[in-house]
């Protein structure tokens, strides 16, 4: 398997869900990304943004309304025999954001991690499967007299790494991280996203890791996407999003993380969005973002922004960047 | 210099439960002046939030015992006050705001009608005075076309909308202390910041005292004047905002600030993460219950519980490491540095 090669291929994806006779929810509303093997690209975005849509439309828990997803450039949402079906849906596995709710209480941890095992791999006798589970376990830094217990006896971090050692037993590829971290302790946090970056290492996987705040994604991701209602508005490398974001949303984004230093707190000026974000059944027209961004402009209300590669590598969405516009505005 | 108007004097709290009683604050002392921000930080189980209840006295009656301790409101010990009078102070003098605004809100109670009852429990007021008020209250923290929204239900609001309606009900009564427990964990970051400034905004125009209750040492770096760091039910460090970011000292609270990103900081450079997770409070031993995540640990440390040092008139600590018998290079510096 190479590096630099394109594991997975996004082409303009929506995912739209009926309310009712009149009214649609544009969770996903045209979308493109790449992920390359062997990368992690972080999806980030506050709720109800589309990202946990996105994950799982890739996924196939959902059915994507247009679109394609291409996975080692195949169609997974084309037609397959069951078995194919079930041969492409182990190479993608999730973790889940609450360790509490995604563990069947009423099994153990040798059960929960051998479920994988048992409908991907039907032949490989009981012994054989003990000795993968504990394996597993081992990996992300449980140990084998642990198979046995039920998910309420261990604390959150654990529970989420038994979710880890769940999407590893199949051997996958790709796995989406859907806010692995949001439901933990800060100093729990930093120690399942080292985790996870390890087993990166170990394994080759790539990962699409969603995220409601900034902080954390960048220490894994190589690439981060900023969604804003069902839309990517800014993408580029993780560094240089932090070092130059160019979208004012991605600013504020920023701007809001309360950095865990007084001096610097008090020193710098924080980009405060008013209101809140409009629903995504009414969306706004034009640049979705005009209602609350502190630069809008007449046109902004007018025209939706293109994607564009403003800088190399760096994708936005904004009319701040298109000069020939900004010339006409003027 | 302004008096103390909350003292928290070696608070002790404990549960029975069917295996025995679990301690779960353990001699916490702090205070707090007018229109101060202290902020208590902690992990989960750290007995940040039981702290809270207990000033409020709103833990259940039948499984709670507090075996020792003071909290001193304004020179009376809210323990001993008759319930009728502690009634009086809830809300009133003290109010408290929680992590969750959706199940803090009566969601079959219009809003306005939530936000007149505290106010015409506490103060006699006629109806229309007692609505204006309310709708003065929904101005203040910023919700457009407060008349309106009166009549709406909670349903109806945003998260971050709620948690302003939660605000406006928590100061409607101009409360002299506002406890605030995790207000902004349930909220997105952008959402999270308007809250924030609409918190100091309102204490500063109030002159409220507030105790912010968080895990984010962002927020804290934000909010507070003074800091108590918890941990196992105990008050590990306790200093000035200052004291606690740029001259720590308990090996835990480096460790959290170790663990915490820094978006200055390059992608390669690792998070440190404190080890293991926090011990279970019933088979708590006799030593520092720190000891075995700790980097630092000494032979003293598992066997006898460390005292607490005071560093500075505003700084103390509770670690063998700071006490005058432990030989002075053993001073956790490095850590700091490589935060």
């Amino acid at each position: 398997m190479k590096r630099n090669e394109d594991l997975l291929v996004i082409k303009d994806l929506k995912k739209h869900f009926k309310i009712n006779r009149k009214e649609t929810l544009k969770a996903v509303d045209g979308i493109s990304f790449t992920i390359k093997k062997g990368e992690t690209l972080g999806l980030v975005g506050e709720s109800g943004c589309g990202k946990s849509t996105v994950g799982r439309t890739i996924t196939q828990i959902y059915q994507p309304t247009s679109g394609e997803i291409l996975f080692d450039n195949e169609n997974v949402h084309a037609k397959f025999s069951k078995a194919e079906l079930k041969k492409k849906k182990r190479d993608m596995q999730m973790i889940f954001q609450d360790p509490y709710s995604s563990l069947n209480p009423r099994m153990t941890v040798m059960e929960i991690i051998s479920e994988g095992l048992l409908i991907h791999a039907p032949n490989t006798s009981e012994k054989e499967r003990e000795q993968q589970v504990n394996e597993l376990l081992e990996l992300v830094g449980l140990n084998k007299n642990h198979s046995g217990r039920y998910p309420h006896e261990f604390s959150g971090g654990q529970r989420q790494r038994i979710g880890i050692a769940r999407a590893l037993a199949v051997n996958p590829q790709f796995i989406v991280a859907d806010e692995p971290i949001a439901a933990l302790d800060v100093s729990i946090q930093a120690q399942i996203v080292n985790l996870l970056k390890t087993l990166q290492e170990e394994k080759g996987l790539t990962y699409l890791f969603i995220a409601h705040d900034l902080s954390m994604v960048k220490y894994i991701s190589d690439r981060i996407a900023v969604m804003y209602l069902g839309k990517i508005v800014e993408l580029t490398e993780s560094e240089n999003l932090y070092e130059n974001p160019m979208h004012p949303y991605s600013e504020a984004l920023l701007s809001a993380i309360p950095l865990p230093d007084p001096h610097l707190e008090r020193s710098r000026v924080q980009i405060l969005l008013k209101d809140d974000v409009p629903s995504p059944i009414d969306i706004p027209s034009g640049c979705r973002f005009h209602t609350r961004c502190p630069k809008a402009m007449d046109v902004c209300s007018k025209l939706d922004p293109a994607f564009v590669e403003r800088q190399p590598g760096h994708f936005v969405a904004c009319h701040l960047y298109d000069e020939e516009l900004m010339a006409r505005e003027k | 210099m302004k008096e103390n108007i909350l003292d928290v004097e070696n608070l002790h709290v404990s549960f029975k439960t069917r295996n025995g009683a679990i301690t779960a604050v353990r001699g916490v002392s702090f205070s707090l002046k007018k229109g101060e921000t202290l902020a208590i930080v902690g992990e989960s189980g750290s007995g940040k939030s039981v702290t809270a209840k207990s000033i409020m006295r709103l833990l259940p009656k039948h499984s709670t015992v507090i075996p020792q301790g003071e909290i001193k409101f304004e020179g009376r010990d809210l323990l001993d006050l008759p319930l009728k009078d502690m009634q009086k102070v809830r809300g009133s003098e003290i109010s408290m705001v929680f992590q969750d605004p959706m199940s803090s809100l009566n969601p079959t109670m219009k809003i306005g009608k939530q936000i007149m009852e505290g106010l015409q429990k506490h103060q006699t007021l006629t109806k229309s005075v007692a609505r204006q008020r309310a709708l003065e209250m929904l101005e203040l923290v910023g919700i457009p076309n407060a008349e309106k929204r009166l009549d709406a239900y909670p349903h109806q609001f945003s998260g971050g909308m709620r948690q302003r309606v939660v605000i406006a009900m928590a100061l409607a009564c101009i409360p002299k202390v506002l406890i605030a427990d995790e207000p902004t964990t349930a909220l997105d970051v952008t959402i999270q910041a308007q809250i924030l400034r609409l918190m100091k905004d309102l204490q500063e125009k109030m002159d409220t005292a507030i105790v912010l209750i968080t895990h984010d040492l962002g927020v804290v770096a934000n909010m507070a004047d003074k800091v108590a760091v918890m941990y196992a039910g105990e008050v590990v460090e306790y200093g000035t905002l200052d004291e606690i970011f740029y001259e720590t000292q308990h090996p835990y609270t480096l460790g959290l600030l170790g663990s915490m990103p820094n978006l200055n900081a390059k992608r390669s450079e690792p998070l440190i993460p404190i080890p293991g997770s926090p011990p279970d409070l019933a088979t708590l031993g006799t030593g520092c219950p720190i000891a075995a995540r700790c980097p630092y640990t000494m032979a003293v440390c598992h066997d006898y519980h460390p005292r607490k040092t005071e560093l500075s008139e505003s700084h103390s600590v509770l670690c063998w490491l700071q006490d005058s018998r432990t030989p002075k290079n053993h001073a956790p510096e490095t850590v700091g540095s490589a935060q």
